[in-house]
């Protein structure tokens, strides 16, 4: 029987992608390890390499195929001794089910039809007549690079595989074409040493935006981060400024284990001297992108690698920036504050829509930054809702939602009708296995629990 | 690419201005350190101090190689420095008492002091992180184009580091315009070169990365001024990093409350009798007819009277007001 050769995934989170290139055509004698097609994503390309041996019998889908899915039969090979005929139509669904990303597997399918949740503005300062365009976070983050680099000569981006590579996860896609290897600078990989270059240009009249490939790898450089970045202004007296964005994805990914999957966001919201940002949707990735740029201060902005392909509306307009130490009501309820950042937001913004299926009207405020952290805008909500829920992709321990609850129990314990409640990933670090990942993380359904809970109900 | 120190630096060319000028700073980072010294006994300076007696000639010798706009970072054995980069005695030393009149308005201490007019940025507390800071503003230099060298000063303890490799790596590959200064004193605290170290002649650390390594006299401030030079003119020329191993000496504790029991008595005693950098200046002005025993006692007393002005300035000058407590965190954006 020939054998099926199918669409690869470059990552867990790949769905489809572009075949590229054949680099074999049908009667070619192929042998294990040969190069047989390049296939491409948004993030990345990549050389699909045989394992097996034979004649290529048939190639199913041709080159400069786009969103061909995983798993998709893409080329047909005779083993020895076959020929054409012992080739049978390819069966449509793949093979192998290729499992794509577990974690939303609490959540309920999406449901067909109108969405329910009411789509918020981006930011009240739009003015009314600015048209508004589709854009993934990725490229509303790269564009806010471009923007800030065009607008002032002293930003430059440093980073592992930024340049030429145009970016492990595309974020700066393009920005070596036009700004040049000066402004967009490859590094070894060696994020402890190039943290302090990036420190110490900042120091020296620069603008830098240091990226990490995950914010896993940032733990190497943190030193520099707090004592040398975040410290330096105190400690000379308000004499040494040091105006740097570190970047990067920070937080779960998909199935790449308890060593690249951790969230950061309570480590540096815990820093005096840092300013601290965790955007959910593309329109604040852009504006508050390039508000860090600008801001006089280190500012570590935590990205969220599962958002990156994620589309949603940014403002068409020149200069368009959302002021750091906004938190943002997505949307206005009665019954229950949720609050949250970054993915989380997506989250608690789908559990509404649960919720309000039982007729529980959850607001959800999106944090936006972490430090300085808005507390006002929750504590408003919660004089309104009397109750509770902080919901975050890291560990409850000292973690976001321990801050807030404390900050609500202090400043607004007469209006509480119910404990505040976290919702968080649970106590161990992350696991591989699908099963156990979907377990470990927070997802809606725990959202909806929590909320339910508050609420004293079912 | 790594050269040892040549045997006939005791006759390196100089007038009298020129030394005269270099026995005048070495001296007043001596009797500042002294008075520190004492103050800390005193109670009046608290925490860490680490006191840079015996090792004057070094930075003495690198500032009088610097041009104007170069910039110098060093770990937080900084006090000389500060002093060499013509930084206030009175502001250093009303740093050390914790006072208003500090650089740092007294927020900062010993090890953290900084002056942007100077060209000082400072004063590190955790050991080689200084490194690629100086490193990055060696970056900053070539990317403004602005013809700068950054002087980045480490210890021996700082060299066994991971990230001044990472620095080291990144400096030549990218020909940034800084010098690497080891300030080779012996003693990582109180574990001597030989303990700490695979390889303990530190002028070799950066040839694997192809950085050119010299070994200089740092007790001698002729030879540190013209190794400075040459290495300087290397950075700023565009041919990248280079690293200057000082061999010196640190005649107190690493810090103030060190009692040194990790080496003899004698061995201090030995250095500071034959080696000590300022007596060789000293006997060199003698020797060439450029002082006599008057004009040096003149030239102690006047620094002596600039080292307990900064003292006076420093216990006078009032403890920071308690709103001081929470400014300087960020700035307006």
């Amino acid at each position: 029987m020939a054998i099926d050769i199918q669409m690869p995934a470059l990552s867990p989170t790949m769905e489809e992608g572009t075949l590229a290139k054949w680099l074999v055509k049908e009667g070619d004698v192929i042998v294990s390890g040969d190069i047989l097609a390049e296939i491409e994503t948004d993030k990345a390309t990549m050389e699909v390499e045989s394992i097996d041996e034979g004649v290529v019998g048939k190639i199913l889908i041709a080159e400069g195929s786009d969103n061909v899915k995983v798993g998709a039969v893409i080329l047909q090979l005779l083993e020895d001794g076959e020929d054409v005929s012992a080739l049978t139509p390819a069966s449509a669904p793949p093979a192998v089910k290729v499992e794509t990303p577990t974690l939303q597997s609490d959540a309920p399918a999406p449901a067909p039809g109108p969405v329910m949740t009411k789509p918020t503005p981006p930011e009240a300062s739009i003015p009314s007549n600015v048209k508004m365009v589709e854009v993934t976070v990725r490229d509303a983050l790269r564009d806010a690079m471009a923007e800030e680099m065009r607008r002032d000569p002293h930003v430059f981006v440093m980073g592992e595989e930024v340049a030429e590579y145009q970016g492990a996860y595309k974020v700066t896609r393009g920005l070596l074409d036009e700004f040049g290897s000066k402004r967009v600078v490859d590094t070894p990989i060696t994020e402890h040493g190039f943290a302090g270059i990036g420190v110490g240009a900042a120091m020296g009249g620069l603008r830098p935006i240091i990226e990490f490939m995950t914010f896993n790898f940032a733990m190497q450089a943190i030193d520099h981060i707090i004592n040398s970045a975040a410290k330096t202004l105190y400690m000379s007296g308000g004499q040494m400024r040091c105006p740097i964005v570190f970047r990067g994805p920070n937080g779960a990914a998909s199935r790449v284990g308890a060593q690249h999957s951790q969230d950061y966001s309570s480590w540096y919201a815990h820093v005096p001297g840092l300013k601290v940002v965790a955007p959910y949707d593309a329109a604040d990735a852009k504006g508050l992108l390039k508000a860090a740029i600008r801001d006089p201060n280190p500012v570590v902005f935590l990205e969220h690698e599962l958002l990156y392909g994620e589309t949603f509306e940014v403002p068409d307009m020149d200069d368009f920036l959302i002021p750091i130490g906004k938190a943002k009501v997505r949307r206005e309820g009665s019954d229950v504050t949720i609050v949250s950042h970054s993915r989380m937001v997506g989250r608690a913004l789908e559990a509404a829509d649960i919720l309000a299926a039982d007729g529980i009207n959850a607001e959800v405020i999106d944090l936006r930054t972490l430090r300085p952290l808005d507390t006002e805008t929750v504590i408003n909500s919660v004089k309104k809702t009397n109750r509770l829920v902080c919901a975050e992709e890291g560990w409850g321990q000292h973690g976001v939602g321990a801050e807030i609850s404390a900050v609500v129990t202090a400043e607004a314990f007469d209006y509480l009708d119910a404990p505040p409640t976290r919702v968080h990933q649970v106590d161990v670090p992350l696991p591989y296995a699908a099963n156990l990942e979907a377990l470990s993380l927070p997802g809606v359904e725990d959202v909806v629990k929590a909320a339910k809970a508050v609420c004293y109900k079912d | 690419m790594a050269k040892k120190p040549s045997a006939k630096t005791k006759s390196i060319k100089t007038n009298q201005e020129e030394l005269l000028s270099f026995y005048k700073d070495m001296l007043l980072i001596r009797r500042f350190e002294e008075k520190a010294g004492q103050l800390y006994g005193m109670g009046q300076i608290a925490g860490f101090c680490h006191l840079y007696i015996g090792q004057e000639a070094v930075v003495v010798g690198v500032r009088h190689a610097m041009q104007e706009g170069d910039q110098m970072i060093t770990s937080y054995r900084d006090h000389g420095h500060m002093l060499a980069c013509d930084m206030e005695p009175r502001g250093v030393m009303a740093e050390l008492t914790g006072r208003i009149g500090g650089y740092s308005h007294g927020k900062g201490g010993s090890m953290h002091m900084f002056s942007v007019e100077k060209n000082f940025y400072g004063g590190h507390g955790i050991v080689g992180a200084q490194v690629p800071i100086g490193a990055g503003l060696g970056f900053a230099n070539k990317y403004l184009d602005n013809g700068a060298v950054s002087l980045a000063f480490f210890g021996d303890g700082a060299a066994n580091q991971g990230q001044v490799y990472e620095t080291f790596n990144m400096a030549e590959l990218w020909d940034l315009p800084v010098v690497f200064v080891v300030e080779n004193n012996q003693y990582a605290m109180g574990t001597s070169v030989e303990r700490s170290s695979a390889e303990t002649e530190l002028f070799k650390r950066g040839l694997s990365f192809g950085i050119e390594g010299v070994q200089v006299d740092g007790m001698n401030v002729l030879a540190v001024r013209e190794a400075s030079k040459k290495a300087i003119a290397h950075a700023r020329s565009g041919k990248g990093p280079m690293i200057l191993e000082m061999k010196t000496y640190r005649y107190r504790g690493h810090s103030m409350s060190d009692p040194a029991k990790y080496r003899t008595r004698d061995e201090v005693k030995e250095v500071r009798g034959e080696r000590d950098p300022i007596d060789a200046v000293k006997n060199r002005l003698v020797d060439e007819g450029w002082a006599d025993n008057d004009s040096l006692k003149a030239i102690d007393k006047e620094i002596k009277a600039i080292v307990s002005d900064a003292a006076d300035f420093a216990l006078e000058s009032s403890e920071p007001d308690p709103s001081e407590l929470y400014t300087d965190v960020l700035l307006e954006a």
